[in-house]
């Protein structure tokens, strides 16, 4: 059965105001499109989760569509702060910002926990960090084996998943190559799923090649193409991340009205990834990933 | 650059030769990055770099920029996801290094990159953790890499994000922590390690041009100084060609 959708229409029949949404993806696979097509539909008071909350969380917290984010690491890697998020924390602008913080093993934990359907995972960090401190629900919990102590993280059961990825067929079933980061935790945790991928392919081309399926489609709710649907991170085998873009938010987000141009011009002023994408043609181009195949591998029996 | 290398030039070289060929290297951004894959390509082809993305055996034909960069995957030996490079490397024993780095660095080792100030009402909120906490935790070694700087080397830091030795002493024994705890501080003037019985940081080696009082004067509480006091190799011509020709960032950032 068709699960697929368009950009408009997936998010705006998925994701609720209020929602707790995780959008992952480690530098790779950054569910950008969605989160603009997000922004568009002037969501409000979202739990947005990421590791690492990147240019997207950033732009969201400064759109006034985050209540809050559960993170790991919030900065913008190799180029320095990300000045909506402390703007925000630092001083409650453009409204305040409730933050819940773990390390990357705590975060990763969380996932693994909600897509299992434990209550909690167990861990050997946080011993010794403030962090427990600060955050009371990384809390200890004693080895009914060997009695040692332990440090655990409760589950994390999001509303909605999205997940950018490269493709998928009609049904839902998708494929990722190139880090994974926690995409198969971020959608088995949560309660509905959006995939979001560069193309769709046929529903042979995946039997062809099953190793390469992250989930399968009775786990997803909607599929929508969105060729670019990553940029300004990158997707393995299609585009290179836009590591000049990347600096260039430093200047950009520095005065909320720098902020706020980018996103009328890039966000507002488009209807679409489609015309975002026409737009920008010529970085388009100048992204583009170069052939660097590897063999088939024979799944005879 | 009057000695011919810049001060990031001298940090990357001294902490590349810090690492042992055949070792597996948890690699994070910046300096360590470098340091990783200067050494890869000089003095240890055999090291194993790793990065907390999921990258397993990355050999980098380009400077990544970031630890999530395209080119750690293309030729890698193989690509995990996170719970497995947490679990299964990092809390399982099989890394043998970890870099850290971090605004804030006290007399025991401990690390802040979280918030200055109160945490509730931080002055300047950092990034956080990353995987900075757990590394600090379970690598074998841990090497920090840090610029020396007054405010960058308070007495106390303002958060623990990272445990090095505590409050010193046995005091990381005594809590049960994981881990040795870090085994020297890198910065721009010298290298530092840790004393065997009170745990706090000790000058062992000074980088050409630096002197002691200019590292006493960029550091929040008096300073031990290792005796004899070494004098840090400067970089070599190959190091730096191999930096400057082959680990470029776009925009000549390193």
């Amino acid at each position: 059965m068709s699960k697929r959708m368009t950009m408009t229409e997936a998010m705006g029949r998925l994701v609720r105001d209020g929602d707790t949404v995780v959008m992952e993806g480690f530098t790779h696979l950054i569910p950008f499109a969605a989160g603009h097509e997000l922004i568009r539909q002037r969501r409000k008071n979202l739990t947005l989760v990421r590791l690492t909350p990147d240019l997207l969380f950033d732009q969201m917290i400064a759109a006034g569509c985050a209540r809050k984010v559960i993170f790991s690491w919030a900065g913008n890697p190799g180029v320095g702060p990300l000045h909506a998020f402390r703007q925000a924390v630092e001083r409650g602008l453009p409204t305040p910002l409730e933050i819940e913080e773990y390390s990357h093993f705590g975060m990763v934990l969380r996932l693994q926990a909600g897509a299992a359907n434990l209550p909690f995972l167990p861990t050997r960090t946080f011993a010794g960090s403030d962090l427990p401190r600060v955050n009371p629900r990384i809390k200890q919990v004693r080895c009914p084996y060997s009695g040692e102590e332990l440090w655990c993280v409760p589950a994390l059961r999001p509303d909605v998943a999205i997940v950018h990825a490269q493709r998928a067929d009609e049904d839902g079933n998708t494929q990722v190559w190139g880090l994974v980061g926690v995409h198969k935790e971020a959608a088995f945790a949560s309660e509905r799923v959006v995939v979001v991928v560069e193309e769709i392919v046929s529903r042979e081309l995946i039997r062809r090649d099953p190793n390469r399926t992250l989930l399968p489609g009775f786990r997803v709710d909607a599929v929508v193409e969105e060729p670019f649907g990553a940029h300004p991170s990158y997707v393995q085998g299609y585009y290179d991340r836009d590591n000049e873009f990347y600096v260039r938010w430093d200047e950009i987000s520095r005065e909320p009205t720098g902020l706020d141009r980018y996103l009328e011009e890039w966000v507002y002023g488009v209807s679409g990834r489609q015309e975002y994408r026409e737009r920008m043609r010529a970085t388009y181009e100048r992204l583009r990933a170069r052939a660097v195949p590897c063999e088939p591998v024979n799944y005879g029996y | 650059m009057k000695d011919g290398f810049t001060t990031n030039e001298i940090m990357v070289t001294t902490a590349a030769r810090m690492l042992r060929d055949g070792e597996v290297v948890f690699v994070g951004i910046g300096i360590p990055n470098m340091a990783v894959n200067l050494a890869r390509r000089t003095r240890c082809p055999n090291l194993v770099l790793i990065y907390e993305s999921g990258a397993i055996g990355a050999r980098p034909e380009r400077l990544p920029v970031s630890i999530g960069d395209p080119t750690l995957v293309t030729g890698a030996l193989g690509v995990c996801s996170m719970p497995e490079v947490f679990q299964y490397y990092l809390q399982r024993g099989f890394i043998d290094v970890g870099f850290l780095g971090a605004a804030q660095i006290d007399r025991f080792g401990n690390l802040n990159s979280t918030v200055i100030g109160d945490y509730a009402r931080p002055k300047v909120r950092l990034p956080g953790s990353g995987g900075a906490c757990e590394i600090a935790l379970l690598a074998r070694r841990v090497l920090i890499v840090m610029n020396h700087k007054h405010r960058a080397f308070p007495e106390r830091v303002d958060f623990i994000t990272s445990p090095g030795y505590l409050g010193g002493g046995d005091e990381r024994e005594q809590q049960r922590l994981p881990g040795a705890g870090p085994e020297a501080v890198i910065t721009d003037l010298g290298v530092l390690g840790f004393s065997s019985d009170t745990r706090e940081m000790v000058l062992e080696s000074l980088h050409p041009g630096a002197t002691v009082e200019q590292v006493q004067q960029e550091t929040g509480w008096k300073l031990r100084v290792a005796s004899p006091l070494k004098r840090t190799e400067p970089p070599t011509a190959e190091e730096l060609r191999v930096l400057r020709e082959e680990l470029t960032l776009p925009g000549g950032a390193a």
